[in-house]
């Protein structure tokens, strides 16, 4: 005898399926207009495109900043009484806090030396009769200790070990910089909240003409008893499929402007003697930036549908 | 059934298209709708299928009161009610098959089922080799033919038409009434709206006539009075 599927279980499968044949339908009917379809994913996408690579931007000089702020290190200038074996002392009890990531005892000969480099006075350097060089602590503060706060707290509670004369550190540019790029994302953030309301109205308008194309289909599926989930459904999957390719669209605008800016990035940190290597979106930011581009898609196509659909089904 | 009582409608813009209609179609019987245009006839349809709520008055169509039946149990009515309309209502893109299985897809019916029913509505209706056609290539008949599958596919209770031979020649017409007849020989109760009062007169069914939105006659047709 042949087996026989229960109803319910054959339901669930004609729902899917029409789940599935409404998002291809829907899908082969974008590729049939072209033009049109081309016209509004474009339009997605650079609303998308323009937040993402300011994102990706700030993204990159969030990792530069961070580098440098690693690299910066602290001078704690020990009283003159402080000689080389007091200063390693030091050191060592400043190596076991939390806080700090290293320190380097500067002796007061490679002191003279390094000043007597850099300052151009060598000469009167030489009518010195001794070292007027203190011993130096470079103290570089912990990976995580990162905000400019926190650098001045360090500062202060070294100043104030014995042995220490003063503690120098310039933290304002770590601030200015912080400020600089909290800005930037901050006003990434207002642009891409704009942009995607945008994003939200170019669908909605897509799917309003696409409901007027459609009004004769839509009105004989109401007559014969369609649910307005039903109706609703494949211009919902429009929306969903608008946003998606906007999304791709957008996101391969990113990384082709990351490539190109690649070139002339490393160009210019090689005159700094560095080397930077621009990240582009990772996996977890392509999917998000997908994911949003179709959810966007879907609320354009959801308004548009709702307002329009009541105004073809007045009971 | 089909019960109404005192029922009127009123359009803000037009005034009074039904007043104070009463009337009762019984479980599979069929009768036709008459009257001159604008007597209100399509308005009846269109409350019975809601497409309009009545302004006055109660509707029932089996255990249902159309005049308080929530939004989101009309889908359910209307697939109990088959309608066929004067220009058919056919989507143009779609395939004769996909036209007729409308009312199933939307119902949520499992695909082989869908095809099995299809198949036997276009059968009913002769139209079985044009099952993959496109509409706009049959004649006028064969499209109404067509609506007519899609009609009756959901084995609905009631058949509402409306004028649904207004475009075809007599011979046509007649074709269309028999396949109507051969609905209700089964159990299907019919509402047909039609100005044809020969073929009302040949057909011999109960006759509800409008005038100017009221039911001024319920009766069966007289017979044709015999030549001199």
């Amino acid at each position: 005898m042949k087996y026989r599927r229960p109803r319910w279980l054959r339901r669930a499968g004609s729902w899917l399926a029409d789940h599935r044949r409404a998002a291809i339908e829907t899908l082969d009917r974008l590729i049939r207009a072209p033009l049109g379809t081309l016209m509004t994913v474009a339009a997605i996408a650079i609303a998308l495109a323009l937040p993402a690579t300011l994102l990706t931007i700030t993204k990159n000089l969030e990792h530069l900043a961070g580098d440098w702020r690693r690299g910066a290190a602290l001078s704690l200038f020990l009283s003159p009484d402080m000689d080389e074996a007091a200063g390693e002392r030091l050191a060592a009890a400043l190596r076991t806090r939390i806080d700090i990531g290293r320190v380097q005892v500067i002796s007061r000969k490679a002191g003279l030396a390094e000043f007597r480099q850099y300052s151009g006075l060598g000469g009167a350097l030489d009518q010195l009769k001794e070292n007027p060089m203190p011993v130096v602590l470079a103290v570089y503060p912990a990976a995580d200790l990162v905000d400019g706060d926190d650098v001045d707290a360090l500062v202060e509670g070294l100043s104030a070990l014995p042995g220490v004369d003063f503690a120098q550190a310039d933290a304002r540019w770590v601030r200015r910089l912080k400020a600089i790029l909290s800005l930037l994302r901050d006003g990434t953030l207002l642009l891409g909240g704009m942009l995607a309301l945008g994003v939200v109205l170019v669908v909605g308008n897509t799917i309003r003409l696409e409901i007027e194309n459609r009004r004769d289909e839509i009105q004989v599926m109401d007559l014969v008893g369609a649910t307005g989930a039903f109706i609703r459904r494949p211009f919902l999957y429009a929306g969903a499929w608008y946003g998606l390719l906007g999304g791709m669209l957008a996101w391969a605008t990113v990384a082709t402007a990351i490539a190109l800016l690649q070139a002339p990035v490393s160009h210019l940190a090689a005159l700094y003697d560095t080397e930077l290597t621009l990240v582009g979106l990772g996996p977890p930011e392509s999917l998000t930036l997908l994911g949003l581009a179709a959810v966007l898609g879907v609320i354009g196509s959801r308004i548009a549908v709702g307002r329009h659909l009541r105004r073809l089904r007045p009971v | 059934m089909i019960e109404f009582e005192h029922v009127s409608k009123r359009y803000p813009e037009r005034g009074d298209a039904l007043r104070d209609v009463s009337f009762r179609l019984g479980g599979g019987e069929m009768a036709f709708l008459t009257g001159h245009s604008g007597a209100g006839k399509s308005t009846l349809l269109k409350l019975i299928g809601l497409l309009e709520r009545p302004t006055r008055g109660s509707i029932r169509v089996g255990d249902d009161d159309l005049a308080s039946l929530p939004r989101r149990r009309i889908p359910a009515h209307r697939r109990r009610i088959g309608m066929v309309f004067q220009d058919h209502r056919l989507l143009a893109e779609r395939s004769v098959f996909d036209n007729v299985a409308l009312p199933l897809v939307t119902a949520g019916m499992p695909r082989d089922e869908i095809a099995k029913r299809v198949r036997a509505a276009l059968d009913q209706v002769g139209l079985l080799k044009f099952e993959r056609a496109l509409p706009l290539t049959l004649s006028s008949g064969e499209q109404q033919r067509v609506g007519i599958a899609r009609a009756v596919v959901g084995r609905p209770e009631v058949i509402l038409a409306d004028e649904p031979t207004g475009n075809l020649d007599p011979e046509l017409s007649r074709e269309i009434f028999r396949l109507f007849e051969r609905f209700y020989q089964v159990g299907v109760s019919l509402l047909i709206a039609t100005h044809d009062l020969d073929l009302i007169q040949s057909l011999g069914h109960r006759t509800l006539v409008l005038k100017q939105g009221r039911l001024v006659a319920d009766a069966l047709p007289r017979p044709a009075e015999p030549a001199p």
